[in-house]
């Protein structure tokens, strides 16, 4: 059981952030929503390369004794994941200065009076 | 090796990697002169277009190709990255880069007194690479990383008109919704993963089992691309970044999200395409009910875009609701396709469903341009405030009314070629379907009449007594792609023979694709 553990925290985390985007007002709410996916399915891919005991997957620096590569995590996930937070960083960014635009123009952060594009 | 020999072998990464440098050397270029940046961005588009064509003429005669980036001997169990292109890629690619050709030379007089355009220039570069990217590649991760550089490139150029609270409005709608729907294929990607321990597609194809999991992953997918396509209902935020984006953006931004309907289909004929015809409950197979579930949603698109675009004050607005029901024709011929997957007709579906990706961009493309063109010479959106135009605005009238033609499938326009294909096909599904594409299709030529009665005739209004028509270049964009309208709509087979065919080919040609990587590996 215990081994789902990570999984579910993956599917809580991706629920709060889609809860955040999808009922709270407040824009920088919704930003911190995106956030918590994009960490949620971060998560996700580690998990998915993770092994028991495994260690860095670092070919040159294999400690004496470590079986290849069965003792290794797979490479391929952490670097996906690393993609994935450098594109996370650039969406973060954005949206965070478009929000700093809004609220200059609007004089306020919230959705509901953020809303001359009607129809 | 000759010199043409030596860009064929590598054009696959030399399209993608000009348009990326040389958008990345434009802020620099810009620095010289103005003019000179301009150019530059036209130049290095048409290099890419070279390269495009010189990869269509050989992947059309000598079927698809793989470029390895990383390990090139296939038996190395290594990381490497495949681009796959095939024609059904290249024939996107083309797409791309004429929208992006067209979008660059109006761009010259339409924006020439506002300032950042170095930046906008760099965007544009960046869109148009993603979108080719996005088309090109053999392998979903990479898929995903083109898709989020379509989003964060194209939200900011839809902030263009940063002093506008609107438009701030409508990019930040576009990149909360993309970017949600960007993390999700992660997300199916990962359920890949973990299944298979592979990223490449046509590996994947070969060795999907359609369990509990891969079917929640074509969902999601289909889900998350089918919303940046902007196919209803997730069709909201498109109205809103079209209809406040500057129209020479909107041809650019209609690059990703055409790239994303190719994804859509790659997913769907490729990725799924062996275990399309496994049969699911009620001894239903499932491209039976995946082909209906998207042709509903398809029907859902056309009626909601014509009738939104029915009480659209906004010029902008409505052509973006047309766009959705543009799209819901696209989607409409493609779901046909699949529900009928082996009959006849389902391949001229297909085919008439491709077409129409190629005369959406052309006929939709047009009427953002005209009414860019109209926005520029009256600085007004509305359609209340602008009235009388066809007296001093006599090319862009003559245009309009091609556009309002080919968009609503009249003949002898390029619409008319495409819509016929539809209707045809999709009449031999379910001859409703066909009945409310027609109906769709006589709406749109209302909501278009209505505009051009609106905009071009009747009394000159006092406040427009001194407009001009667009400048030079703005009216050699329009120009050239009502030639193209009418050009398809009068010999069809130019396209459909060349290109088109082709394309439906090698998207129902699954196995092909797949033995292309799995033979060498």
């Amino acid at each position: 059981m215990i081994e789902y553990l990570p999984f579910l925290v993956v599917v809580a985390m991706i629920l709060i952030g889609l809860y955040a985007v999808l009922f709270r007002r407040n824009l920088i709410k919704l930003v911190f929503g995106i956030s918590i996916i994009e960490s949620g399915i971060n998560l996700f891919l580690i998990i998915l390369g993770y092994r028991d005991e495994g260690v860095a997957p670092i070919f040159t620096s294999l400690p004496s004794g470590t079986m290849y590569p069965e003792g290794m995590v797979l490479p391929v996930p952490q670097a996906l994941t690393l993609t994935s937070i450098v594109i996370g960083v650039a969406v973060l960014a954005l949206m965070l200065s478009l929000v700093m635009h809004i609220y200059r123009k609007y004089g306020t952060l919230d959705v509901q009076k953020i809303r001359r594009l009607k129809e | 090796m000759t010199i043409l020999e030596f860009l064929l072998l590598h054009s696959p990464a030399l399209i993608v990697a000009t348009p990326l440098l040389s958008a990345f050397l434009l802020p620099l270029v810009s620095r010289i002169h103005p003019k000179v940046r301009d150019i530059f961005a036209l130049v290095m588009l048409g290099v890419t277009s070279c390269f495009v064509g010189l990869l269509a003429s050989d992947v059309l005669s000598n079927g698809p190709r793989i470029y390895v980036f990383g390990a090139q001997d296939l038996n190395v169990p290594v990381v490497r990255i495949l681009f796959e292109i095939d024609a059904m890629g290249i024939f996107m690619a083309i797409i791309t880069m004429m929208l992006a050709g067209i979008a660059v030379i109006y761009s010259w007089s339409f924006l020439h007194q506002q300032d950042g355009l170095d930046k906008y220039y760099t965007l544009l570069l960046l869109v148009v690479t993603s979108a080719l990217g996005m088309e090109l590649t053999g392998d979903l991760f990479n898929f995903f990383v083109f898709l989020e550089i379509s989003c964060i490139a194209s939200c900011a150029l839809i902030a263009f008109w940063v002093t506008e609270g609107e438009s701030l409005e409508a990019a930040l709608k576009y990149i909360v919704v993309s970017s949600i729907a960007a993390l999700f294929v992660l997300f199916a990607i990962g359920v890949f993963y973990g299944q298979y321990d592979a990223l490449n597609i046509a590996s994947l194809a070969s060795l999907l089992q359609f369990t509990f999991l891969d079917k929640i992953a074509f969902v999601i997918l289909l889900v998350s691309l089918g919303l940046k396509a902007g196919l209803a209902p997730m069709h909201m935020w498109l109205p809103d970044s079209y209809g406040r984006a500057p129209p020479s953006v909107v041809l650019i931004i209609m690059t990703a999200t055409l790239a994303s309907f190719y994804g859509i289909l790659r997913v769907v004929f490729t990725l799924y395409g062996n275990v399309l015809t496994t049969s699911l409950r009620f001894s239903l197979p499932a491209h039976v009910i995946v082909g209906w579930v998207l042709v509903l949603l398809a029907i859902v698109s056309i009626l909601i875009g014509v009738i939104m675009a029915l009480v659209q004050t906004d010029l902008l607005r409505l052509i973006g609701y047309a766009a959705v029901a543009e799209i819901g024709y696209m989607m409409l011929a493609v779901g046909t396709s699949i529900a009928a997957l082996g009959a006849p007709y389902a391949t001229v579906a297909l085919q008439g469903g491709l077409l129409h990706i190629f005369n959406d961009a052309l006929d939709i493309g047009l009427l953002f341009l005209i009414a860019g063109a109209i926005y520029y010479a009256t600085k007004k959106r509305s359609l209340d405030e602008i009235g009388g135009l066809a007296r001093s605005m006599k090319f862009t009238t003559i245009f309009f009314i091609v556009g309002m033609l080919a968009v609503s499938g009249m003949p002898p326009l390029n619409g008319f070629v495409s819509k016929f294909l539809i209707y045809e096909s999709v009449f031999q599904l379910n001859p409703l379907l066909s009945i409310i594409a027609l109906l769709g299709s006589i709406l749109l030529l209302a909501v278009f009449v209505k505009v051009l009665y609106a905009a071009f005739f009747g009394p000159e209004l006092p406040s427009l007594t001194g407009v001009k028509e667009a400048p030079r270049s703005m009216v050699l964009a329009m120009g050239f792609l009502a030639a193209c309208a009418i050009v398809i709509g009068l010999f069809p087979n130019l396209l459909i023979d060349t290109l088109v065919q082709p394309a439906a080919g090698a998207l129902l040609d699954h196995a092909r694709y797949i033995s292309m990587v799995m033979g060498g590996l």
